[in-house]
This record gives structure tokens, sequence and C-alpha cells, in this order.
């Protein structure tokens, strides 16, 4: 049903889209899909995609005189606009394709990182963040002999502001953070902060690749410089990421990986980079997975995304209420603004084994530290159980969630 | 019994609750930490020898509750075994977890290592099972450094 152009949210219909929803898992057990966060379903229209492209589009792009070439090369190029418009970026310029927002951070630390930053310089990151936003940092300031600072967190798991501002000096040359917490699911105040470095000179790189699937990001409107996503987990293909890169600061860094597709001309004397993105996409990229990610971008934009918003705050709200009131169980992650993570510990029970009898009863949760050590630390803990959420969830899946919970302290005897 | 009755059998949650030889060693021979990256689970086995003999041996750290019941069943069934002994009942038990054919012969050695029986329904917890044991390894071969399940 459509409401205005946009189509009206239905649980129900929307669960059809996703046809491994229906699916049946350990001897007949009716799969209970809450890992999200790692990874999200993919509509049928994503599917459906990936084998028509190799059924009846499949060429290389950016290259060829025939007419599959053509094809091939405009749907690329199509999923970089609907990119460009999904996160509101000026240019298609500004768009570059990667592997995922591992490679995103990867490739701005090779450039930007190794252009900008000297010895004594200094990377501002996060508490919260995902291994994937502190290693390629580490080893950035090993090399150059800079400092990695950290923006210290609350016993909730909020960033504490006060500290960040304090923190941002003449040698600070970038900070990289998060903007939801893979492990907690802590939103962090993204626009506070990018306004606080800048007020410093201090370009800002958003990790968003937990933020993407649960609320709209505009890059002007953030006022962002560098912002990194995986197609993954907003219901697209694996293997596809997003660099966005504000294009006065693209325009200036030395290209990353060398090759193919990213050069003008090349004689054994010299050569001559092409222009942006393509500067930064040397070698036949991951053309049905970018074809990919730009039918998951017009599923996404089918519908009104406030109504889903409020949705997913419900689940939520009532997700985090049925499992706090389970004797035992204690939430980790309490941030006022949160996506829909749900990280709990349950009494004297390790987290994988919370995940083993859960998975038993056809529950997919994560249990580990959630690439995300220092956040266990920063609570004393080794792992939790993760349940995340995505809007095609619902509260009778949470319920199943809660009797699981129920079922593993049954094995337990506690 | 269902599958997840028999990964965790009362035996498996008692040495989990109440984990035997869980202590340090002060005068140990040799001591090792084992570390399973993926979940997290941290051990270190002591071993105090009386020439091949296996004169004391323990275990502290944390994890889940099938390594942590394998190290308490693995040094309350070791104490006063031989190293060769030592490394013929892991052969053994690791053909237990890994639900690989274990002759009559070799079953009688297991003892209470048969609960463990259960692992190898699970492929993703062998590891766990096998962490305390993998660090005994280390400490018979002589490893100076953590070892590790990846």
């Amino acid at each position: 049903m459509l409401l205005g152009n946009k189509r009206l949210f239905s649980i129900s219909e929307v669960r059809d889209d996703f046809p491994i929803l229906s699916k049946t898992i350990r001897n007949g057990k009716r799969l209970i899909y809450l890992d999200n966060a790692a990874t999200t379903q993919k509509p049928q229209c994503v599917i459906d995609s990936q084998r028509h492209f190799y059924e009846s589009e499949n060429a290389n792009i950016h290259r060829g005189v025939h007419a599959l070439s053509e094809i091939a090369t405009e749907k690329y190029e199509r999923s970089r606009e609907l990119v460009r418009s999904f996160i509101n970026a000026r240019s298609r310029r500004e768009v570059i394709f990667t592997r995922g927002a591992t490679e995103g951070i990867n490739l701005v630390a090779a450039t930007f990182g190794r252009a900008n930053v000297q010895e004594n310089d200094e990377i501002v990151i996060s508490h919260l963040e995902h291994h994937s936003n502190i290693v390629p940092w580490q080893l950035l300031c090993q090399e150059k002999s800079a400092k990695l600072r950290i923006i210290p967190m609350n016993e909730n798991g909020e960033l504490l502001l006060d500290e960040f501002t304090k923190m941002l000096t003449k040698r600070t040359k970038l900070v990289a953070v998060t903007y939801a917490s893979n492990a907690l699911g802590t939103v962090t105040p993204v626009k506070e902060i990018v306004q606080i470095a800048h007020a410093h000179g201090v370009p800002v790189l958003v990790d968003a690749a937990q933020a993407m699937l649960h609320f709209r990001v505009d890059v002007q409107a953030l006022d962002i410089d560098f912002l990194v996503f995986s197609a993954h987990k907003m219901c697209g293909p694996t293997g596809v990421g997003v660099l966005y890169g504000r294009e006065s600061i693209l325009n200036t860094m030395p290209p990353y990986q060398s090759g193919g597709d990213m050069i003008r001309s090349v004689t054994f004397e010299k050569t001559l980079f092409n222009e942006l993105p393509y500067k930064f996409e040397a070698g036949t990229p991951n053309i049905a997975g970018v074809i990919g990610l730009g039918v998951a971008i017009e599923y996404l934009t089918q519908f009104d995304w406030s109504t889903i918003a409020m949705y997913e705050k419900e689940l939520l709200t009532y997700a985090t209420e049925q499992v706090k009131a389970i004797n035992g169980v204690r939430i980790i992650g309490t941030a006022a603004e949160k996506v829909g993570v749900l990280s709990f510990l349950i009494e004297n029970i390790h987290p994988h084994d919370v995940g083993t009898i859960l998975d038993e009863e056809g529950i997919a949760v994560r249990a580990g530290h959630h690439c995300a050590q220092p956040v266990m630390e920063h609570f004393g803990i080794p792992a939790t159980t993760r349940a995340s959420f995505a809007f095609y969830t619902t509260k009778e899946e949470i319920d199943y969630l809660v009797r699981g919970i129920h079922k593993v302290k049954e094995v337990f005897h506690v | 019994m269902s599958e997840i009755q028999t990964l965790y059998q009362d035996l498996i949650l008692d040495h989990n609750k109440n984990p035997r030889n869980f202590r340090k060693i002060e005068n140990a021979d040799r001591f090792l930490e084992g570390y399973n990256p993926l979940c997290g689970d941290r051990y270190t086995v002591y071993v105090k020898l009386n020439g091949d003999i296996v004169d004391d041996i323990s275990f502290v750290g944390s994890g889940c509750a099938i390594s942590k019941a394998s190290a308490s069943v693995m040094t309350s069934m070791l104490k006063g075994k031989t190293i060769h002994e030592a490394q013929e009942l892991f052969t053994i038990f690791h053909k237990l977890v890994t639900g690989e054919h274990i002759s009559n012969q070799e079953r009688e050695k297991l003892g209470k290592l048969e609960v463990f029986s259960g692992v190898s329904a699970f492929p993703t917890r062998v590891k766990c099972a096998s962490l305390p044991w993998h660090t005994l390894k280390g400490i018979i071969e002589d490893k100076n450094t953590v070892v590790s399940t990846e």
C-alpha cells in the first residue's frame, strides 16, 4: 500500500520481502534472526538483482565498446548516484566504492593519514570503537610515532564530550568516531563532535556501519568529512562498502591502491591518475555487489523512515523491559540514544553457553567481545550476549528470546 | 536426552560451578596461558612434575562452562599420571570431542572424560573443550608463549 509516494510500513508485508525469515533451522525450529548488527538479511529484490546481473548484464565496466559493458557501466554508476542521494553528498565524485567500512577506514589511514600525520601528532578515536576503527589508526601512529587519544565514556556507554573538547590540540590531525556502537548500540552525538572538531580545524571520519540500517545520515547537514559504511549491514550484498569523502580533501590525497581504472595514462616513466572517484577505485570492482547496494538503497528508501524509526524504538524499549525483568539478567549499554542492540549478561552463565543454548532454540545471537575488546574491558567483562534488531524484527521474536533466556537458566539450574 | 542436555550434563555443570584444582601452584615447574580469541576464554595451567609424573596440576582463569569444566576434569584426571599417559589421554579426548571413532580399549581409559561426548554435536564448542588440553600440550612441549586455539 502506498501513502503519498511512500510504501506504507507493514511488518508482515516487510517480512515477506525477506525469504530467509520464513525458513526453519535446527530440525524444524523457526528461525529467530537477532544478529542484524553482524549482517542483515537480504530482501528478494537484492537477491534477484545479483542473479539478473550475472544472467543478463555481466560485463566489465568503464572500458567496453560493446552494449553489455555500457549496460553494466550504466548500472554501476546509477548505484553511485543512488548512494550520493541517500547520504546527500554534493557530488558523485565524493562516493568511492570499497570492499566495506573496514577498507574505507584503511584507505583514509593509508592516504590522508600517511600524508598528514607526523611525529607527535595526535589522532582521536573513542572508547566505543570497533577494532576496525582502532587498529588502522594504531598502525599509523606506530609508523609515524604519533599518539592515539581515546574519548572516554561513562557507565551507560555514552561518550564524554567535555573530555573530548579538552583533548583537541594543534597536534590533532583527525577525529575518527563511530556513529552507533556495534557492541552496545549507543548512538554518538556526531553533529556536536563534528562542530567541536571543526572549531579546532580538525576533520572527522564517521564510521556509520551500524547506523545506516537504523537512520538516515546526511553528510552535508552533519558537515562530515569522511563517512564509511558496509552494504551488507543495510540489506545489501557482502564485499561492498562506501567511502564518502569531502571533495576538497579527496583531491589532496595520494592514491590508495594502484593499477587499472585509477589511471588516466601510463608510460614506463610516468602515470597520470584518473579523476575522482576513480582515482581510488583500482582494479575491477565488485560490480554486482555495487548494483545490489543500489537496489538495497531503493528498497530502504521506499518507506517513510520516521515510521520505521518509531517502530524500532518501540521494539527496543519492549526488548529492554522484557529482558531486564528476568531475574539475574543485566543489560550492558544503557545509553539514552540507542539503535536496536541489546547486549546482556546472565549471572554466572558465560555468553558463549547462552549463545549455544539459544541457537538450539533457533535463535541466532552473537556471543563474544564483538570486535570491541576495549568496550568489554571498560565494563570489566570478557564478553556479552548480543541480540540485535532490524526493522523486520517482531515483538513475537523478542518473546522467543525471553523464553530462550529462561531455557538457558533452566539448563544451568539457576 | 536432548543434544543440549547431553552437552550440559550435571557433571559438567558441577565442575563449572565448583571447579577442582582452581588455584595457582606457587612452585610450579611449568605454567602456560591458553587463550581462545573467538570467545575470550583464558586459562593458565600449572604443572609440578616429579620425574615424568604429574605430581600436581591446577588452573586459574575464566571462560565458558565447557572450557572451565574441561580444565577442572582434566586436572583431576591427570594427577599421578605420567606425561606419556597425559598425551595419550589428550589424543583420545580429541577424538571424542571431534566425533572420531574410539576403540573400546580407548573408551576404557576415558573415565570421567566421557561426559564431554556431547561436544561433538556442537562444532563451534570443540575449541572450548580442548583449550585446557592444548595448553597442557604446550606445557609438555615446553612452549613459552601463549597458546591460542586460532
